[in-house]
């Protein structure tokens, strides 16, 4: 990846280099390492002395049922927004590849929800479902359905999906209308030719053709609910109630930030870091697969 | 479109137009909320039609501040917002396109090894190291400023590699033409690399302007200052003040203010936004 022509060796790359090494050696890389020796360490409730104990914070983690809870409380969550904004996102997408008229207007109304910040979608999701006052909570009302998501658990983890889900819809049609926008047209001329309808020519052309970007969007999505949902958890239910909605994410804020729990929540950090590692090397591997289509 | 059928043609506008609609209704609702008076807004079904007092609530908003905020004005919390994004965006591209340069046109030992350091950084989120950065930026006496709401931000793995893959396509006749003109390493970045990668820096300016200014997690942890406040954790303590005394007028007029910036963004820079957006993932 070095350029065939470059220049000589000097003192010059080192300083083009400096900035950016100097910020990620001092925020990121020191701050990881300190995550990964805290994970390692018991305090006293003083804070005064520290003790080395190896890896029982993960074992205690492992043991604790709230934490067990918490994993599959973000799976669910991320599968959940994955799977409902991915499918939102392919219905729009699959409908605007096909219209000729207003298709660049449409995907101009569609695409701005990316823009809006994750707690601020949580604040306008808050305000519809609000229980006195919401307008969805009154419909809802007054179909008999009775709407307290400062309450209800359940009702909480699926408002707080309902507008993780609505914010992602716009990433994910956007990758599904370049998927499609690739695929040759020849390929579907030739199969509505052989008399193929719409429906027909998109499960058994479109949808197989566009598989790859369907699997980085489910890595992407399940990412992004992983990590950036923590702006809606905080804004809108802060884990609550009863812990129905805490993520990994929060609850390692909760714990260390609040509760200043710092051996435990080192621990919970260097998971996350794992998971994220995890997430990188799967993406990455899929980014050399799709060279490979291509 | 393959074949011409009026009625898939109806149905495909249809869905569309649902799909719009759906995604737009909170808007919508956000909106109408932001343009009727606080008596209005207590009373049970709120209203689905705006009403006229949308100047009045941005004229108070922005002037006198929200619920617990109050002794900040939004437009002080957009302004912080603005400051932090515009610090952020401009910073990861200076050091990005820095770094790729050298990376690419310099051989020099430890060359690669920077390299990885660099990637590294993709696989630390601030989400799980929160604790440790937040003593570090403490340790700095940076909290509080716009330093300590920026600077630990702007590493970047992604901009880094969209450079570098930049530059792998420049073709290498152009630093023999420039050098044999005499040029230096600056010389030939400042007037040949930058003018080439000109719409690249744009299109990544504009994602990570919406980057820098939807920032939640971050300014939350480093900010106990209210003059410090940025407007999208200053929605959050809005949110907090409404379980006491619901001033959704107001609130959702903040709402507005806090998206209206990135939303003009993506919308006005179509093309840029969407080739930022599919470049940085590669």
């Amino acid at each position: 990846m070095l350029k065939r022509v470059h220049f000589k060796r000097s003192i010059l790359p080192y300083v083009l280099v400096a900035p950016q090494v100097a910020i990620t050696l001092v925020f990121f890389i020191w701050p990881a390492s300190q995550a990964l020796y805290q994970s390692l360490l018991v305090e006293d409730a003083f804070g005064l002395s520290s003790e080395f104990v190896w890896l029982d914070n993960f074992a205690e983690l492992f043991d604790d049922e709230y934490y067990l809870a918490a994993f599959k409380r973000t799976a669910f969550f991320s599968l959940m927004v994955a799977a409902l904004s991915m499918s939102l996102a392919l219905i729009l997408a699959a409908t605007a590849d096909r219209v000729i008229k207003g298709a660049t207007t449409y995907r101009t109304l569609l695409i701005w929800p990316y823009a809006v910040a994750p707690a601020v979608a949580g604040a306008l999701w808050m305000f519809m479902f609000d229980p006195t006052l919401g307008i969805v909570a009154y419909m809802l009302g007054a179909m008999g359905y009775d709407w307290n998501f400062r309450l209800d658990g359940d009702q909480a983890m699926a408002l707080v999906i309902f507008a993780a889900a609505w914010k992602q819809i716009s990433y994910n049609f956007l990758f599904f209308l370049a998927g499609m926008h690739a695929i040759p047209k020849s390929l579907i001329e030739a199969a509505a030719i052989d008399g193929a309808g719409p429906v027909r020519r998109f499960w058994s052309i479109i949808f197989p053709l566009i598989s790859p970007t369907t699997f980085f969007l489910l890595v992407m999505n399940i990412v992004y609910a992983f990590f950036e949902t923590f702006g809606i958890i905080h804004a809108v239910t802060k884990g609550g109630p009863a812990k129905a909605t805490e993520i990994l994410v929060y609850k390692v804020y909760n714990d260390g930030f609040i509760g200043l729990d710092l051996g435990g929540s080192a621990a919970q950090s260097v998971i996350l870091m794992v998971i994220v590692i995890a997430l990188t090397v799967v993406q990455f591997r899929f980014i050399e697969r799709r060279v490979a289509y291509a | 479109m393959i074949e011409n059928r009026p009625i898939t043609n109806i149905v495909s506008h249809l869905v569309l137009i649902v799909g719009v609609l759906i995604v737009a209704f909170p808007i919508w609702i956000t909106f109408v909320a932001a343009s009727h008076d606080a008596v209005r807004m207590t009373q049970v079904p709120l209203p689905l039609l705006p009403g006229d007092q949308f100047f009045i609530n941005l004229k108070s908003a922005f002037v006198e501040g929200v619920g617990n905020a109050r002794e900040q004005s939004v437009g002080l919390m957009l302004m912080n917002s603005l400051v932090m994004a515009l610090m952020i965006a401009v910073g990861k591209i200076a050091i990005s396109i820095l770094s790729a340069y050298a990376i690419v046109y310099f051989d020099f030992p430890f060359r690669m090894g920077f390299f990885w350091l660099i990637f590294i950084t993709l696989m630390l989120p601030v989400e799980v190291r929160i604790l440790p950065t937040f003593k570090v930026v403490a340790d700095l006496g940076m909290l509080n400023n716009y330093w300590g709401l920026s600077v630990p931000l702007i590493a970047s793995a992604t901009a880094t590699f969209m450079f570098r893959q930049v530059f792998l396509t420049v073709p290498d006749e152009l630093l023999e033409a420039a050098r044999i003109d005499g040029a230096g390493p600056m010389k030939f970045f400042k007037d040949v690399l930058l003018p080439l990668s000109r719409t690249n820096i744009a299109a990544l300016f504009v994602i990570l302007f919406i980057y820098g200014w939807n920032q939640y997690l971050w300014p939350l942890l480093i900010t106990t200052d209210k003059s410090m406040y940025t407007i999208v954790m200053g929605i959050k303590q809005m949110l907090e003040a409404a379980e006491e005394s619901p001033e959704w007028h107001l609130i959702m007029m903040s709402t507005l203010l806090a998206m209206l910036p990135p939303v003009l963004v993506v919308v006005t820079m179509q093309k840029l936004f969407v080739k930022g957006l599919t470049e940085t993932e590669k």
